[in-house]
């Protein structure tokens, strides 16, 4: 059997205390692309084992929290939604909005979650946060299903701007990236980032337009608010799909964009430099 | 491939340094990041040296393509560390590790299983974290499962297995990569003995594939048997490094055999208050070794500050793995005196040990093998000796694979049955 040879010749591995660079760390990620899909597949496989609904949580989570806003926001509160059924609004803003918030906690909490994947063996370390992003995308599939449902029954059409929508969906899962990657070099370090990430999710959705629209602030802040990268994917997704809202604006979606993109990098670079500790700490 | 006369590992002027608690606390809390930056806002955490533990120290050697090179030491002497650097899973503190070729560490099998998968579908997922291709994984699938005897179980859950399943499951993946270099730390000191020699059987098979293998061990026979070469190391550098015969027995001469060393380094905790062990020796014309078949004689002197009746010696005998092989008390009793000191010859005869290392534990007190024992002392590793695959009549038994155990069962027959 072992006869057979790797194709490339035999790569030289230097190891010294100047350690990886991000550059080599991105290759490496890379190199390992098929154990990022393993891992995304073993999450994807375990996460509603031993459930009696199973992936029915995918969709009654958003549901459920629909309906409370509705009632509490919507109904008693009368906070506006741009014209459209506060149902609507709502569960359109919910939809990138959970799948952002579960692939952040995983993300966060992915390499404490996984000490082996640290301490027994080496593995391109960015891939352990980078494999937790995508099992949420499942869920949002399956959610998805129940915004068709509102959207036929209060009789919403979406025009062509429903194209532009997987891009937002796509925005969504970068920023729990740029944000998962901090968190999670953060976690290996300091265990008090794992308390704080619920804590931070919950203050993050206030000030994100999930309940109300951007439109009620003032310009220039209303396209400030796009520095918020939620601000951006929340009410452009709600512009994709319904037509509506501050995210047909360039000017905010493009500051989101560049938030999100300077998160990352300064992410990026923070966790190729403290990669080097993570054995020592984990 | 690469130029064969290059060495596969070169590992030059490597130092790891730890801070001490790190590997014990673990992590900080911010706060206490916190609290120590307001005390000491200009000083830089580390640099007031006294916190700090080298875990190795200025460490070089070279492993040419194909060679298995064992490392040896004690508990605490760097093994594991060398091998997590050499992983890449730390980053060293100074020097350079240069590495050709596709390395596999397993310092641990099943690393990624996960209990709710499949056992194929594990066998999938640790094969990728090992870095084997897919494509590879599928060629290689049957033989894996083959060679870990779980065909049946394939697609169960690995919760249910038993932990020999899941070991051997474990295993055969990693037996099954084909990279150039294989880190080993101890796995195989785990699973039954039958898969332990499958294992190590493997293991030849690699190097002769010209495959390079580092192999932690403290399994001194597993060593000698399938190492060339040995690296020794104490206090994180390297003390010696040989053939595995020579390093071993320095190994075991530094360990046990030290006579420097004090027995009151080997003695048990709160043993030797009032009766002691004063010295404690092989009785040996041949230094440490003993002929196979040949009678052990340990010679002890005992003190006592105190008065003592029926007293008796116990001794046990442990392979170097730490496994002990057997024990016997005295039948002989005897008294001592306060202030007497006496000396003892205690023969063993008939033990049959296999070639190979051993050490003893020697205790006096009162009581034997059909009841409770009370011992006044008890030291562990003096003496520490060898025995030779030669027998007194000069006679040499074939070589003793340690996976045999430490006993050659030697008084028996075998009859036809009238049938």
């Amino acid at each position: 059997m072992d006869t057979e040879r790797p194709l490339a010749p035999p790569p030289t591995v230097v190891l010294d205390a100047r350690g990886r660079t991000l550059a080599r760390q991105l290759g490496e990620v890379w190199a390992y692309r098929e154990l990022l899909y393993f891992l995304a597949w073993r999450d994807f496989k375990v996460r509603y084992k031993q459930t009696v609904l199973g992936a029915a949580w995918a969709i009654l989570q958003p549901v459920l929290t629909m309906v409370v806003f509705s009632v509490f926001f919507g109904f008693l509160a009368r906070v506006p939604s741009d014209g459209l059924p506060y149902p609507v609004f709502a569960y359109t803003a919910l939809l990138p909005w959970a799948l952002f918030a579960h692939a952040l906690a995983e993300s966060a909490n992915s390499l404490v979650n996984n000490p082996t994947l640290v301490t027994k063996v080496y593995v391109p370390r960015l891939i352990i946060p980078i494999a937790p992003l995508f099992v949420g995308l499942v869920d949002f599939g399956v959610a998805s299903l129940a915004l068709i449902a509102l959207m036929v029954g209060y009789g919403v059409t979406p025009g062509p701007a429903l194209l532009a929508a997987p891009l937002f969906v796509a925005l969504a899962v970068l920023t729990a990236f740029a944000v998962g990657v901090w968190l999670a070099a953060l976690n290996v370090q300091y265990r008090d980032v794992r308390y704080t990430i619920p804590f931070l999710i919950q203050l993050w959705l206030f000030a994100t337009p999930v309940a109300y629209p951007a439109s009620l602030l003032p310009e220039p802040w209303r396209t400030l608010y796009g520095l918020n990268p939620m601000a951006g994917v929340v009410e452009g997704f709600r512009w994709a799909l319904l037509g509506r809202g501050a995210g047909g604006s360039a000017a905010l979606v493009s500051l989101s964009v560049v938030a999100v993109l300077a998160l990352l990098v300064g992410g990026l670079r923070y966790f190729a430099r403290a990669e080097r500790s993570f054995a020592d700490l984990a | 491939m690469t130029r064969a006369s290059e060495p596969v590992i070169r590992v030059e002027g490597l130092s790891k340094r730890y801070r001490i608690g790190e590997r014990v606390a673990r992590y900080r809390t911010l706060r206490e990041s916190l609290t120590g930056a307001l005390r000491r806002p200009f000083g830089r955490r580390a640099a007031d040296g006294a916190d700090l533990v080298w875990a190795l120290r200025d460490v070089s050697f070279e492993v040419p393509r194909g060679e298995i090179l064992g490392v040896i030491g004690r508990n605490g002497a760097g093994k594991s560390t060398l091998l997590k650097v050499l992983s890449g899973i730390t980053c060293p503190t100074e020097g350079t590790v240069r590495i050709h070729g596709r390395v596999v560490s397993l310092l641990e099998v099943g690393t990624g299983f996960h209990p709710e998968l499949t056992g194929r579908e594990n066998v999938y997922l640790n094969g990728a974290i090992l870095g084997m291709r897919r494509a590879e994984m599928d060629r290689r699938f049957d033989d894996i499962v083959a060679f870990a005897q779980v065909e049946r179980f394939v697609d169960t859950p690995v919760k249910h297995y038993s932990s020999g399943m899941y070991f051997r499951l474990a295993f055969a993946v990693a037996a099954h990569l084909s990279p150039e270099v294989v880190l080993v730390d101890e796995v195989l000191a785990v699973g039954d003995a039958e898969f332990q020699r499958k294992c190590l059987g493997k293991m030849g098979e690699a190097a002769r594939q010209a495959r390079t293998v580092l192999f932690v061990s403290h399994n001194m026979g597993a060593i000698s048997a399938f190492c060339h070469r040995v690296v020794y190391l104490a206090n994180g550098q390297v003390r010696a490094i040989g053939t595995p015969d020579a390093i071993v027995a320095q190994y075991l001469a530094d360990v046990f055999g030290d006579d420097r060393t004090d027995l009151a380094e080997l003695r048990g905790a709160g043993y030797g208050r009032t009766l002691r062990f004063t010295a404690i020796d092989l009785a040996a014309d041949d230094g440490a070794n003993v002929a196979f078949g040949a009678p052990l004689r340990f010679r002890v002197t005992l003190r006592s500050d105190v008065s003592a009746q029926e007293l008796s010696l116990g001794a046990s005998v442990f392979s170097v793995t730490g496994t002990c092989v057997g024990t016997l008390f005295t039948r002989e009793r005897f008294a001592m005196a306060p202030g007497e000191a006496r000396t003892f010859s205690l023969t063993l005869a008939g033990a049959r040990l296999a070639p190979g290392s051993y050490y003893a534990s020697v205790s006096v007190g009162h009581g034997g093998r059909d009841g409770g024992r009370l011992d006044f002392d008890l030291v562990v590793g003096r003496p520490a000796f060898h025995v030779l695959p030669m027998s007194p009549s000069g006679e040499a038994i074939a070589d003793w694979n340690p996976a045999w155990g430490a006993i050659v069962f030697e008084d028996t027959r075998l009859q036809a049955e009238p049938g």
